[in-house]
């Protein structure tokens, strides 16, 4: 039950040729990724044994009743139906508002449940169903999910991102599985609260390392599949976009290439939407409920830039919700343009990862409705990132903890925040580990350098282990019932800005490394 | 130590997310030993009967409990409330409770810290491991509930000082080991043996003063634990409830014993006999439900007392005791105690299949020493390991249990694997970079197939059994795990009684 971390050697060479971690990595990628991946099941069961999000709360619940209630409507009326307001499909009660693959996932997982529990899934009556057998099966549908798509994406990651390097390196290869795998994030919002992120982020991750080993076709079917299982995958469009655009725009025939791609997009889309191509009315009856602009531009306390900043300038009063639209939409696309043009300008596997990161928390920050649990998809990206910016991602991983902690109190799962909280520090340092940060030779300069940072980040952190024990113990003032979860926001927010700024310099910079030592090998 | 710490704090932490998981009543047992401590005055400790599960540990482990208890009283009251406390299932009293026995495992750390030390790093992580991540430690303790994990550091720590040679501080932690549960017994003569020959045979006169001495430590443990109750008048009754021996040979659920071999053997003979048109008597006790009058539970084999089980027991381990008499060497103590729990497992009276902890925890450390060793030891921890399965019956725990059985098999593997690595090939590889190290660790052909039935049976009594014959033969599975382990127990006590010998 051990996980296994990484070690890098100091690069003289004169450290001991067997590091700390060999014993369990010896053998190679898989099977240290085979024994890593047993621990992160164990965990993630262990986890799925804590309450999910609205146990107990009669009469809306939460996530845990919605998808519970997607797999009853699925199994049990036809597909054309499924988005339909009807008499047998009560849209305002948790109607279905994800794309048709989550619907065909629900089905699938719907006809699960009704062979070992019918009562768990029959139209009306299991309304609010809530049993020991029930919460059993549908914990193991998303375990499951995670095992046939989550895990195996992320080996053909950690395949194809580590494919240069030496034996060596095994342990290092070991402990961003293990940062990977063992994402407090993603095991707190899918086996804690509740919901299927890892098979959207399975296809994504697939289709990323996909992107790694050339194949775009296959980029384009996967990432295409993710997006019809969440809508929330289109965070990473722009950097796939301006990434694959920027490759086939050096070939030798960029149009074709172009076609190419464009209709493996068109053909998977067809495909998995082909129910509801029958007629334009119930194409757009699908698109309408995947975006329910009728909720707000924010809701509850999310650390991104409208919420924060409606303290001080009241959005929805000041605008109207079709020009909140535009205007988000101009943020969203202003602040992934520097990522997207530095792509299309010169691709890069590692330029593409960074793409990945900036693009999801450039939507993050500024796109239309935005959950706490939308941060899984930047979080991810940088995920990627872990063995080049470790001490960011460390803090990353924190505050992205930190800013979905209100949500995960309400749900109950204080202890798992706490307990896998540990475990991540436990791992990402684990004895032995010695993570140097690669220095980039490019710049003298450096963001991180400011004098100001270093204190900025230590005043951040203390006031969160302050915030921590504040929220979890006063109440707050009753003029301002939400104080703390504001306070908590404003903190996550102003992190999640400088680290927005960071990477995007840094992706920035690769290019200018590469471009320089281009221009360097030709001088020679 | 920074490894010894950072396993350790791994354990906690998973540790932590299996408070959730099911409780064994086991955990009622020690809330309401908890009461009976707070609550009494300890004149009446071993008499009350409140709740049905009264105590039956050693003192010391009541003393435990009362010092528990001062802390539970601390956290919510009615913890150790007598009556209103009884199968109170708080938050309170569950977090409590589990985070007790996570702290107490401190004591499983510092013995396996004593005695790893000197060993070198690979052999001290791979001990740590096998012991402070134990599947059957958490198992046992941190789903099912007990204090085992507590109990097994304080013999590491004997064991540990048995090895430097300091005999005196050994023997004295067994003393305490055993006053805190009387399980550990078994090992006994071993320890009498070892002592007597290692610290006490030293000529006339000094020998004496040893046994002296060294009798004097032992009985004032003992009398620390239970002068109080002699005091009281009341040695007899705490005598009787820690040996029950009115419960029967083998446990509601049969641990994976000699007995089981013995009772499958009496029920074929039966059915043999009575075929062949003899008049077999069906008995009318069952075996495990304990002793009615004079009546045996075996239909044609001679019936076996409490009495037949222990001679079985000390006449297994007599060749160990007379190997440590004619050469008492302290590197071979941790094998010659997890030999005798072994014996006493497999012929014990009335043994749980908890008991199997009590060897291969100490069997971890014997494991790192030899090729032969670990790949013994590869087996039978998964064996004692998958014969606990049937402890956690429910549905919602069954993916944990396996999943700790599969990732320490594959923890092993790797270890193991990385210890017998030939180190000349290894460096050789190192400069090529590439291509499969071998390992001389491989297991055997018959093993592989007896461990690949481990995956047979479990399919069988889990899947097809109830999906084939449902609730019929609702005893089947169970038998069928036990018998199945019980071999691999069997060939793991042949295999260490050879060991010993040659």
């Amino acid at each position: 039950m051990p996980k296994k971390n990484p070690v890098i050697l100091s690069g003289d060479g004169t450290a001991d040729p067997i590091d700390t971690w060999w014993w369990l990595s010896h053998k190679g990628t898989t099977t240290s990724f085979l024994c890593i991946s047993l621990f992160a099941l164990l965990i993630r069961s262990a986890v799925s044994m804590f309450p999910y999000s609205g146990a107990g709360t009669p009469p809306k619940f939460g996530d845990f009743e919605a998808q519970r209630h997607w797999m009853e409507i699925t199994t049990n009326l036809p597909a054309i139906d499924w988005y339909r307001n009807g008499t047998h499909n009560d849209l305002t009660y948790w109607g279905l508002d994800y794309p048709p693959l989550t619907a065909y996932q629900s089905y699938l997982h719907g006809i699960l449940l009704r062979t070992f529990s019918p009562e768990s899934v029959s139209l009306f009556s299991s309304r609010g169903h809530e049993s020991y057998h029930g919460k059993l099966l549908m914990r193991w549908t998303v375990l499951s999910s995670d095992v046939l798509i989550f895990f195996p994406a992320t080996l053909f990651f950690v395949l194809v991102y580590h494919r240069d390097r030496t034996r060596r390196a095994n342990s290092e290869v070991a402990w961003h599985i293990a940062m990977i795998l063992l994402n407090p994030c993603l095991i707190l919002i899918d086996h804690g609260h509740f919901q299927y992120n890892c098979i959207s982020l399975g296809l994504t991750l697939a289709a990323i390392a996909a992107v790694l080993c050339g194949s775009e076709v296959l980029t384009c079917v996967l990432f295409s599949l993710a997006l019809s299982h969440k809508q929330m995958s289109a965070y990473f469009a722009p950097a796939f976009f301006s990434h694959l655009l920027g490759k086939c725009l050096r070939r030798k025939n960029p149009i074709l290439s172009v076609l190419k791609l464009g209709i493996a997009v068109i053909v998977t889309f067809v495909v998995v939407w082909w129910p509801y191509l029958h007629s334009v009315d119930d194409f757009f009856m699908v698109l309408s409920r995947l975006a329910p602009f009728e909720r707000g531009i924010y809701e509850d306390y999310v650390a991104n830039f409208w919420c924060t900043t409606s303290i001080l300038i009241k959005w929805k009063k000041l605008f109207t919700t079709p020009s909140l639209k535009s205007i988000s939409l101009a943020a969203t696309i202003l602040a992934s343009l520097p990522s997207m043009v530095q792509q299309i300008l010169s691709p890069s596997n590692e330029g593409f990862l960074y793409s990945l990161l900036n693009s999801s928390m450039a939507f993050y920050l500024f796109s239309f409705q935005v959950h706490e649990k939308s941060i899984l998809m930047p979080f991810l990206a940088a995920t990627l990132l872990a063995l080049k910016i470790p001490d960011h991602f460390n803090h990353l991983t924190y505050y992205a903890l930190f800013s979905m902690f209100p949500l995960l109190c309400r749900d109950k799962l204080l202890l798992p925040y706490l307990t896998l909280h540990l475990l991540f520090t436990l791992i990402y340092h684990s004895p032995g580990t010695h993570i140097t940060l690669p220095k980039t030779k490019t710049s003298s300069f450096s963001f991180t350098s400011f004098p100001g940072y270093v204190f900025l980040l230590r005043t951040h952190f203390f006031i969160s282990l302050v915030l921590h024990v504040v929220y979890l113990n006063i109440q707050p003032p009753q003029k301002y019932p939400f104080l703390f979860e504001a306070l908590i926001m404003i903190l996550c927010f102003s992190y999640f800005v400088m680290f927005a700024i960071y990477t995007n310099y840094t992706q920035w910079n690769i290019s200018s490394h590469f471009r320089s030592a281009d221009k360097e090998k030709k001088q020679i | 130590m920074d490894h010894l710490l950072w396993f350790f704090a791994v354990a906690t932490a998973v540790k932590l997310l299996l408070i959730p998981s099911y409780r064994s009543t086991d955990f009622e047992v020690h809330r309401n030993w908890l009461a009976i401590t707070h609550s009494l005055p300890l004149s009446e400790w071993y008499f009350d009967e409140t709740s049905q599960w009264t105590l039956d540990y050693p003192p010391f482990f009541a003393y435990f409990e009362r010092f528990l208890s001062f802390f539970a009283h601390l956290v919510d009251p009615k913890i150790v409330d007598l009556r209103s406390g009884i199968d109170y299932t708080a938050d309170s009293v569950i977090y409590f409770q589990r985070i007790t026995v996570m702290v107490s495992d401190l004591s499983l750390l510092l013995g396996v810290h004593r005695l790893t030390r000197k060993v070198e790093p690979l052999k001290r992580k791979l001990i740590c491991v096998l012991v402070v991540l134990s599947p059957g430690l958490l198992i046992v303790d941190h789903v099912h509930f007990q204090y085992n994990g507590f109990l097994l550091g304080w013999l590491l720590l004997s064991v540990s000082f048995l090895q430097d040679g300091r005999d005196v501080i050994g023997g004295f932690l067994f003393a305490v080991v055993l006053c805190f549960k009387h399980l550990f017994a078994v090992a006994a003569p071993v320890y009498f043996v070892y002592l007597l020959r290692h610290y006490c045979w030293t000529g006339l006169a000094s020998g004496l003063r040893r046994v002296v001495g060294l009798g004097a430590v032992v009985v004032a443990v003992f009398a620390v634990a239970f002068g109080p109750f002699i005091y009281n008048g009341q040695i007899q009754q705490v005598i009787s409830r820690m040996f029950p021996f009115g419960r029967g040979l083998c446990h509601a659920y049969w641990a994976p014993n000699f007995w089981v071999f013995y009772i499958i053997l009496d029920k074929g003979l039966a059915f043999w006999l009575r075929k062949l048109g003899f008049d077999v008597q069906v008995p009318s006790a069952s075996f495990t439900g304990g002793l009615v009058g004079d009546s045996s539970p075996f239909a044609v084999l001679p019936q076996i007392t409490p009495l037949t089980t222990f001679a079985m027991v000390l006449l297994a381990i007599t060749p160990c005791l007379i190997k440590a008499w004619r050469k008492p060497q302290p590197g071979l103590v941790a094998r010659w105690i997890a030999y005798a729990y072994t014996c006493g497992f497999l012929f014990g009276w009335h043994v749980h299949e908890k008991a199997s902890l009590h060897f291969t925890i100490p069997l971890a450390i014997v494991a790192v020493q030899s090729l032969e060793d670990a790949k013994h030891y590869f087996l039978v921890s998964i064996v004692s390991c998958y014969s606990l399965f049937p402890l956690l019956y429910e549905r919602q725990e069954y993916p944990i249990k396996v999943l700790l059985l599969l990732l320490h098999s594959v923890v092993m593997w790797l270890g193991f694997a990385a210890l017998y690595t030939n180190e000349k090939a290894l460096k050789k590889k190192e400069k090529k970079e590439s291509g499969e190290i071998k390992s001389k660790f491989e297991i055997g052909c018959v093993e592989k197939i007896y461990l690949m039935g481990l995956v047979l049976v479990e399919i069988v009594s889990q899947f097809l059994h109830p999906y084939f014959l449902g609730d019929r033969y609702a005893f089947m599975p169970l038998m069928l795990i036990s018998t199945y382990c019980a071999v691999g127990i069997m060939y793991s006590w042949i295999w260490q009684l050879r060991r010993i010998l040659t």
